[in-house]
Order: C-alpha cells, then sequence, then structure tokens
C-alpha cells in the first residue's frame, strides 16, 4: 500500500517535471547573415527610431568600459542594479559576434514578445518583455529594421552578477509561468483613439510602469496597484495614479509640457533616471508623446476637490507673493545680481527677511536654517514660486513631497546634471561641501518647511547609506 | 564666532553661519582670488578646495566648515613663488580676461591631486563645470597638461633624489 502511494507521489513529480521542463523548453533559432542595412525601408526605419525613442532603449543599452565602447549607443554592458543582483544591459547594436546581428526577425520578434533569446535562454525580465509582449508585429518590424541599420559595435556583455538559483534561465520560466502573461495589446472600447494610442505607447513600448508600479518580493509588477509608485536604480518613481504626492496635480498639459521639456513650473524638472527618458520623448512626433500625456493624466483621473483646493490655495499664496516681490523691485524669478547685498536678498547671508515669511505648506514656526539660507535660498526662494534661473519653489517639488527622502537625498548629494552638451535643469551637489548629519538636517528642515506631509524618519542613516553607495536598486 | 581653516592658517568670523564662504574670503580675509560669477553655484569662478574636492564657495555656508581645510588660489603659490598650476596657466597665457582662472585653477588642482596623470578625456570632463567666456577653452586644457607633466615630473625628481 505505502509503497504504491510513494510511487504514485513519484510519477506525479516526474510528470510535472516533466511537463515544466517541455513548457520552458525553448528551442534555439538559427544565426542568420546579418541583413544589408540597404535592404530595410526608409519610412520603417524612422518608425523604428521613434519607437526605440518612446521605448527608451539607449537609457539601459548603452555602451561602458574601455574607450572603444563607452557612450556608444546599444553597445551594452550597463550594470542595472537590481533587488536580486547586477544584470548588464546586452549588446544589442548588430554585430554579429557580440550583439544581434545574427538574429533573424523571428528571432527579435521572440524575444520580445515572448523574453527568450537565439540559443532558447530565458531572458531576465530586467528586460521589459512584460511590456513588450504588447507591441503590434508591425512595431517589431520597424524596431528590427532600426536596431539592425545601427552602427556594429563589438562590444561583449559581462555576465551578470546573480546568486543562486536566480543565475538558473531555467528560473526564470517558472517566474514567467506565474507573472508573465503573453499578449498584444488590446484597446479599450470605453476611450477614444487618442487615449488607446497613448496607452499602447506608454504600456507596450514605454514601459512607464516598470518603474512607476511597485513590484513584489519576486520582482513581478503588483497588478492591483498599477502605477502607485516604484523604484528604478536608487530612485523612488512616484506614483502617477491617485496617489500622486505632487502638491499641484499634473494634468494633460503639464505631463506633455514635462515629457517635452523635462521641467514644468509648478512640477519641477526630471531627475535620476527620468531624466534621459525625457530627453527621448523630446524627439518623438509631438502627437506620440500628447497620447502619453492624455493616457497618464487619466490613470490619476480628476483631483479630488479637497486636493485641487489645496493645490489653488499654494499656487495663490506664492503668486501672491511674487506680487510682494514686484512691489519691492525685485523682478520675479530674477537672477541674484553679483554681490553680497544681492545674495543676502535673496535669502542668503545675513538677511533674516526670508525667516519671516510664514510657511507655505510646512509650519511656520519652523527655526531658520543657516544651511538652507546659505546654500540653496540663493536659487530656492523661500517667499517666491520661481527663483532664480528657473529653481522651484520647494513646495511645489514632488521629491521634497514623497514619502521617501531618498531622491531628496540624491539631489541635494549629486545635483542635477543635463546629459553632456545639452540643456536641462542643473543643480550643483553638495555632497563635498556637507556632512552626512548636515544634509540629513537640511532635510528635515525643508520638509517641515515646505512640505506638510510627516517627517522622514532615520534620515541620517539615510543619508549615510546612500552615500556609502547603498540603497542602489 | 564661526572658526575656518583656510590655506593652513586659523580664521575666527563674528559672520552669521549663513554667510557664503566668498564672501568672508572676498570680504573679510581679503582673499581676492576666488571671484563672484553667478552667485548661484553655476559658473565655477568662485571655486576653492574644501578637503581636497571643489566646491562652489558661493554656496557654501561658512556654518557647516568649520574643522574643515579650504584652499584658494593663493594657496596654491605666491607672486614670488608661483606654483605648478600658476606657472603653467601664464606660461601657456591662458587667461584672457582672467576672471574665471581662479576657479579653473582649483578646479584642475583638484583633479591632479586625484589623478596624476589624466587624459585629455578626463580633464574635459573634470573641468566642465567651470565656464569660460573670453574662449579660452584650448589654453587652460595645455596649461592643465602642462602642469600635469610638471607636477609628475617634480615628483620623478623627488623619489629619484631619495636614497
Amino acid at each position: 500500500m505505502w509503497t504504491r502511494i510513494l510511487l504514485a507521489i513519484i510519477a506525479v513529480i516526474v510528470v510535472a517535471t516533466g511537463a515544466f521542463v517541455a513548457y520552458a523548453w525553448e528551442p534555439a533559432l538559427a544565426p542568420v547573415q546579418t541583413p544589408d542595412p540597404a535592404s530595410f525601408d526608409a519610412g520603417l526605419k524612422q518608425r523604428g527610431t521613434d519607437l526605440a525613442r518612446l521605448g527608451n532603449c539607449n537609457v539601459c543599452h548603452v555602451g561602458v568600459g574601455d574607450a572603444r565602447q563607452d557612450g556608444k549607443a546599444f553597445a551594452g554592458g550597463r550594470a542595472l542594479p537590481t533587488p536580486f543582483g547586477t544584470i548588464y544591459a546586452t549588446n544589442i547594436t548588430p554585430d554579429p559576434d557580440t550583439g544581434i546581428g545574427s538574429w533573424s526577425e523571428g528571432t527579435f520578434a521572440r524575444a520580445m514578445h515572448e523574453g527568450v533569446d537565439q540559443q532558447g535562454r530565458h531572458l531576465y525580465p530586467a528586460f521589459p518583455y512584460d511590456h513588450f509582449t504588447k507591441l503590434s508585429d508591425d512595431d517589431v518590424k520597424a524596431l528590427y529594421a532600426f536596431l539592425m541599420t545601427r552602427e556594429p559595435v563589438a562590444a561583449k556583455t559581462p555576465a551578470n552578477e546573480l546568486p543562486f538559483p536566480l543565475n538558473i534561465r531555467l528560473a526564470i520560466a517558472g517566474w514567467k509561468l506565474v507573472f508573465f502573461h503573453k499578449g498584444r495589446f488590446q484597446p479599450d472600447a470605453n476611450h477614444d483613439e487618442a487615449w488607446n494610442r497613448g496607452a499602447y505607447l506608454a504600456d507596450a513600448v514605454a514601459h512607464c510602469g516598470a518603474c512607476h508600479t511597485p513590484r513584489n518580493s519576486l520582482g513581478a509588477r503588483q497588478q492591483h496597484r498599477t502605477f502607485a509608485g516604484g523604484s528604478s536604480e536608487g530612485w523612488d518613481a512616484p506614483a502617477l495614479n491617485a496617489e500622486s504626492p505632487t502638491p499641484v496635480p499634473w494634468n494633460a498639459d503639464s505631463i506633455f509640457a514635462y515629457l517635452r521639456n523635462g521641467s514644468v513650473p509648478l512640477h519641477g524638472a526630471a531627475a535620476g533616471p527620468m531624466i534621459p527618458v525625457v530627453r527621448n520623448l523630446a524627439q518623438v512626433p509631438e502627437e506620440d508623446t500628447r497620447a502619453i500625456a492624455t493616457y497618464v493624466a487619466s490613470i490619476a483621473g480628476t483631483p479630488t476637490p479637497e486636493r485641487q483646493r489645496r493645490a489653488d490655495e499654494l499656487i495663490a499664496k506664492l503668486n501672491q507673493r511674487d506680487r510682494e516681490a514686484v512691489g519691492h523691485g525685485a523682478p520675479p524669478g530674477a537672477g541674484a545680481a553679483p554681490g553680497r547685498e544681492a545674495a543676502e536678498r535673496s535669502g542668503a547671508g545675513r538677511d533674516t527677511a526670508a525667516r519671516e515669511t510664514v510657511g507655505l505648506s510646512g509650519t511656520s514656526q519652523q527655526p531658520a536654517s543657516p544651511i538652507f539660507a546659505g546654500a540653496c535660498a540663493q536659487c530656492h526662494s523661500e517667499t517666491r514660486p520661481h527663483g532664480a534661473a528657473g529653481a522651484i519653489n520647494l513646495s511645489l517639488s514632488t521629491a521634497v513631497n514623497l514619502p521617501d527622502p531618498r531622491n531628496a537625498i540624491r539631489i541635494v548629494r549629486d545635483g542635477l546634471h543635463p546629459p553632456a552638451g545639452e540643456r536641462g535643469a542643473l543643480m550643483p551637489g553638495f555632497a563635498d561641501v556637507f556632512s552626512d548629519a548636515q544634509i540629513a538636517e537640511l532635510l528635515a528642515y525643508v520638509r517641515a518647511r515646505f512640505s506638510s506631509a510627516p517627517a522622514w524618519s532615520d534620515l541620517d542613516g539615510r543619508v549615510r547609506r546612500i552615500g556609502e553607495g547603498k540603497d542602489n536598486s | 564666532m564661526v572658526t575656518l581653516t583656510v590655506n593652513g592658517g586659523t580664521h575666527q568670523t563674528n559672520a552669521d553661519p549663513a554667510t557664503p564662504l566668498l564672501y568672508v574670503l572676498r570680504d573679510d580675509l581679503t582673499l581676492n582670488g576666488a571671484k563672484f560669477g553667478c552667485g548661484l553655484g553655476q559658473c565655477g569662478a568662485c571655486t576653492v578646495l574644501v578637503d581636497g574636492q571643489p566646491i562652489y564657495s558661493c554656496i557654501a555656508p561658512i556654518g557647516a566648515l568649520e574643522g574643515r581645510q579650504v584652499i584658494t588660489v593663493e594657496g596654491l603659490g605666491t607672486i614670488d613663488q608661483p606654483g605648478a598650476l600658476q606657472r603653467a596657466f601664464m606660461a601657456e597665457q591662458a587667461a584672457q580676461c582672467g576672471y574665471c582662472i581662479p576657479g579653473m585653477m582649483m578646479r584642475a588642482q583638484a583633479l591632479l591631486q586625484r589623478k596624476p596623470d589624466p587624459s585629455d578625456a578626463e580633464i574635459r570632463a573634470a573641468m566642465q563645470p567651470n565656464l569660460c567666456r573670453c574662449g579660452t577653452h584650448m589654453r587652460i586644457l595645455r596649461a592643465v597638461r602642462r602642469a600635469a607633466g610638471e607636477m609628475r615630473s617634480a615628483a620623478a625628481n623627488i623619489k629619484d633624489s631619495t636614497p
């Protein structure tokens, strides 16, 4: 009797294992001669160019390493820190040996739609095929045409640094079985064409949710919390749904302006991993960015009357201060004129005008911070909506109002820098000026002064750990 | 009362702790090398070293700098005995109006302390935050390369003469 039960159990295990292996096994696809770049249609290549920008391929698949490949588009090698280990972005140039030059269009389509490479190995979902599976066949064709017409770069991708059992590719098949839902984008008949276009571009192509949706302990997006805010490369990707922490609610126009320009007056500038994203979205057809904005605005929906009222009050208060500043002879948003007096007028130095003003969102009883007055107030006027050089009033800042302090810590430590040779928000970093304790003290002040959200906890520890290079996935 | 250590000397000042270092250097210590350019930490004319790292002194409140080593361009050499970077900038005639030059020299000093033999790409990347409106960039790059060479051969001579 017991023998029969044991045999039955073993039989079940064998069959299940067999079924899983059969399910998990994917064939290798034959290598092909690298297609002639001249064989691709110009219109198809152009569409592929736009889609590659919309899809932000260049953000991860960038060359890193020796001088030959450093910074080269699509050469790969960039380390992507994940909570599970480091994954290196692959070379997706048409180099036949180290890139995807020997991949047929069918092989490429399988990678995009199913997350399997040429050899039949399952790909880590750091490559967001859970989004790309929704791509139309035509768009995959266009992306293939784009990539196969790039300059081939010989650059071997470093081996991933993942612990057992995550380094076993078959384990990913199990992950896929539970979390990966294969299938093309399905339009929603309840919405118009522009919205559906935006939903397709945001979800299937730009994969906004890869960062802006929280993930579970196994690294899969939490479907019931779509766009509730996630993380990327040590930064928090703020919630885009009704939980959005921004003091002023976003709308389609402000999202569009932000995605095109990298900053908007009532929200501030893109930071961290969002900087290359807005740079890409500034270069695609305007109607595509507009469609994404339409869709993303609809995620949060119309703000509650209470939230809108608070935002209107804040804006009115800032505008009022702006008018007062004009009344006193200082033009709004003026840069500091040379000299100590000007710096003092703008809040630095010995002048106390800034400290006498009441808090805009936070408490009015906040004691003055010499660090803020001496380092921040030159640009981030405490009283006006916009300080010098277009710097945002911190009452409007997303980073200052997020539940977690790490974006603010990173911005204070490292500043904001546009890509080399390009326009963009510029803020100097203060990691070499202030100690960890001083940065923590400054941020505690900023949070209390400019946000009505609760104080951040363990700022000292968080600043220290980020300074040590931790907390980076 | 804030105590500052500048070019190896100790100074006490009654200035408000929020006062940016630049004003205390220029107004109170009469160290006029560092310049006021933008006052916003965007141009680099005010660059000095704090514990060996280049910082914008126009946005560095003195209250945060107690116990730190501040080095200004005056700390690199004197009129009679200019330092390696100062000699190199003169030899290459790297200054036109000269307003950005003290900041440039301090930024370069930080680089050469960290990396005695930088590549051209590394020099460009390190100097990137500092602006020059006259357009003497190519001369500035030459001066930094020259100073790097001089500093290395001086270091080699010291090593050679050490028994």
